[in-house]
């Protein structure tokens, strides 16, 4: 290696991490653009009309996200429902049960790779198997198939989170519940899985936001566009609050080129029928982010709370 | 009398309905079918990834019952709906094209930030300085990506467009912002492969006389290579599936051409495009997203693959 000067080797350094800096600053800004720039889009169509009006394809002042966000209510509850019990059932399987074979090695890749796959697909998988083929349980693309879908989706991420939550369970507690002649079951039930508590309620977050911000796989499946009812049960057809997102955005070319230009929206211009699209869609996009946000942030409390915890 | 040898009947059945209450008993009974239920929840994974290889699978081979391989992966021209010279067309080359272009560029993009990013937060950020960044790069790695479509079209398009003449709807706009998509992603997985390199390493170097960047470019980052390449793998398979950016930011024409300021499709945003519950079992376009679907599936399967190989290989050294 040839020797440089000390100071050359120095500037060298002071270099990169001016570039390693620079590309931390990249990431953030554009997260701060993106925050800025929704939320001055969105600015003037942020009133209660967005949230309790129904969709409308006619009047951005009249179009709303009712129907999607119970829709998204819908499936992501019931989403909940499937993948939480099973898939905090395969975490612990995996982390107390399995033996160390190669069917479990081949479990474990499965989830591995399940996670991988791209979403779009997962939509493939729910038309074909949840709107066709199980078209007299689901009722077609309902409630019902977008939840399944997603429950798919998710369930890797409920897997790995569960595992890493009941690997964090010091051993004392196991093996102190199995001294006092606990099965098990009994030892994981009694003592894992209440002391792996916050960690499994990160799985139930996780899996909430995945959920409720998945847009393509229910588009795949048929998701409406614009409806203008509720769903009531969960063979309902529903639309949910990104796919609404998506019907907005995808109406109004000539309003962004518009927005492009002038750089604002004005609501109270008189042509307003024909305008307006993209701030009727940012409005979409801050009620899912705040719902999202707060998932969020409920998420970090509770990780924080798990490794106090575990100090 | 016979009501006597009824009575007493019961009382032994009842008596071993009693034994098999004992609590080994049911303990030994429970425990098995706990287990076995865990088990059955565990092989949900396989059991779905078996399902979707074999839902995809049935139309693919339909598809390709109608169309040769040859003309589907050789062919140049998309065009399911309107013939061209004669009949209707299905090569995918320009959705692979697309999708490749986007993928690599925006990896052009995101992989060296995220790495830059990963080594700033490990090697040289304040502790202060991590607690503040890693959560806001974790709500960038959350936003919905109907949003970061919305976003590209909304500010990165009017940019491309007066600096590069870019069209409005253009494959840059999509590349520029799953560029930075996969920062998140890659920042964090690579500095976990940074942090698990043992701390020796970096400690030898240093006492050698090495400058910081210089223990980190020659001894930390080869040492953990195999975990930084299973990461930039898994941020590319990302790029490649991912379908809402492209679907909203990047236009339909479906032509091979390689110019990222024009239009341009991938394959995920032609399936999310096309593939909207409506369209009817059978028909040649309902195979043909299923076609497309497929050869997606076994693209992203075949990185994922080797990205978990390379990092079980970095586990078994390091960990």
């Amino acid at each position: 290696m040839k020797l440089r000067s000390l100071r050359l080797r120095k500037a060298i350094e002071v270099t990169f991490v001016a570039v390693f800096l620079i590309s931390i600053v990249v990431a953030l800004g554009t997260l701060a653009m993106l925050l800025g720039s929704v939320v001055s889009t969105a600015l003037p169509y942020l009133r209660t009309e967005v949230v309790v009006n129904y969709a409308s394809a006619v009047n951005p002042l009249q179009a709303g996200y009712a129907a999607a966000i119970v829709g998204t209510l819908w499936v992501v509850g019931l989403t909940l429902l499937f993948s939480i019990p099973l898939g905090v059932a395969a975490g612990v399987y995996l982390e107390e049960y399995a033996p160390r074979s190669r069917l479990t090695r081949f479990l474990e890749a499965g989830v591995a790779n399940l996670a991988g796959v791209p979403s779009v697909v997962f939509g493939l998988l729910g038309l074909a198997l949840f709107v066709r083929i199980l078209r007299d349980i689901t009722g077609g693309p309902t409630v019902l198939a977008g939840a399944l879908t997603m429950t798919i989706l998710v369930f890797p991420y409920v897997v790995i989170t569960t595992q890493e939550a009941v690997r964090a369970v010091p051993a004392s507690l196991r093996e102190g519940a199995l001294a006092l002649g606990a099965t098990k079951w009994q030892a994981i039930r009694g003592q894992v899985l209440p002391a792996g508590a916050p960690g499994l309620l990160t799985a139930v977050i996780l899996a909430a936001s995945r959920a409720m911000g998945e847009t393509a796989p229910l588009i795949v499946i048929g998701a409406t566009f614009f409806q203008s009812y509720l769903p009531s049960d969960p063979r309902s057809f529903f639309v949910a609050l990104p796919v609404q997102i998506y019907g907005y955005v995808g109406l109004p070319r000539q309003d962004f080129l518009d927005l492009n230009r002038n750089g604002i929206l004005d609501p109270g211009e008189p042509l307003l029928a024909s305008g307006g699209w993209p701030g009727v869609a940012a409005a979409g996009i801050v009620i899912l982010l705040v719902i999202l946000f707060a998932f969020n942030i409920v998420a970090m409390v509770a990780r924080n709370r798990m490794q106090r915890r575990r100090l | 009398m016979s009501g006597d040898t009824e009575g007493l009947q019961a009382r032994t059945r009842l008596k071993g309905a009693l034994a098999s209450l004992e609590p080994r008993y049911v303990w030994e009974v429970g425990e098995k079918a706990v287990r076995a239920v865990l088990f059955l929840a565990a092989a949900f994974a396989i059991v779905m990834a078996i399902a979707i290889g074999l839902s995809l699978l049935g139309p693919t081979v339909s598809f390709f019952g109608k169309v040769s391989p040859l003309e589907f992966f050789g062919g140049t021209i998309w065009s399911p709906d309107i013939p061209v010279g004669g009949s209707v067309q299905f090569g995918v080359l320009p959705l692979m094209v697309g999708t490749l272009l986007v993928a690599g560029a925006s990896s052009a993009i995101g992989l060296p930030l995220g790495f830059g990013a990963a080594i700033y937060l490990r090697e040289y950020a304040p502790g202060r300085v991590r607690e503040i960044v890693k959560p806001v790069l974790e709500i960038l790695a959350g936003i919905p990506t109907v949003v970061l479509g919305f976003f590209a079209l909304l500010v990165v398009s009017p940019f491309l467009q007066s600096w590069f003449g870019a069209s409005f709807f253009s494959g840059a706009n999509a590349i520029v912002v799953i560029g930075i998509m996969i920062v998140p992603i890659v920042s964090s997985l690579s500095e976990d492969a940074l942090t698990a390199v043992p701390t020796d390493l970096r400690d030898g170097a240093l006492a050698l006389g090495a400058t910081r960047f210089e223990a980190t470019t020659r001894v930390v980052v080869p040492a953990g290579l195999s975990g930084i390449g299973a990461s930039f793998l898994l941020a590319f398979s990302r790029a490649v599936g991912e379908t809402m950016v492209v679907l909203i930011a990047a236009g339909q024409h479906i032509r091979l051409h390689f110019n990222i300021f024009d239009q341009m499709t991938t394959m995920s945003g032609f399936i999310a495009k096309r593939a909207t519950g409506d369209v009817p079992s059978g028909t040649p376009v309902y195979d043909a997203l299923f076609a497309v679907g497929f050869t997606l599936f076994v693209m992203t399967l075949l990185l994922n693959l080797t990205s978990n190989r390379l990092r079980s290989h970095f586990r078994e050294e390091y960990e």
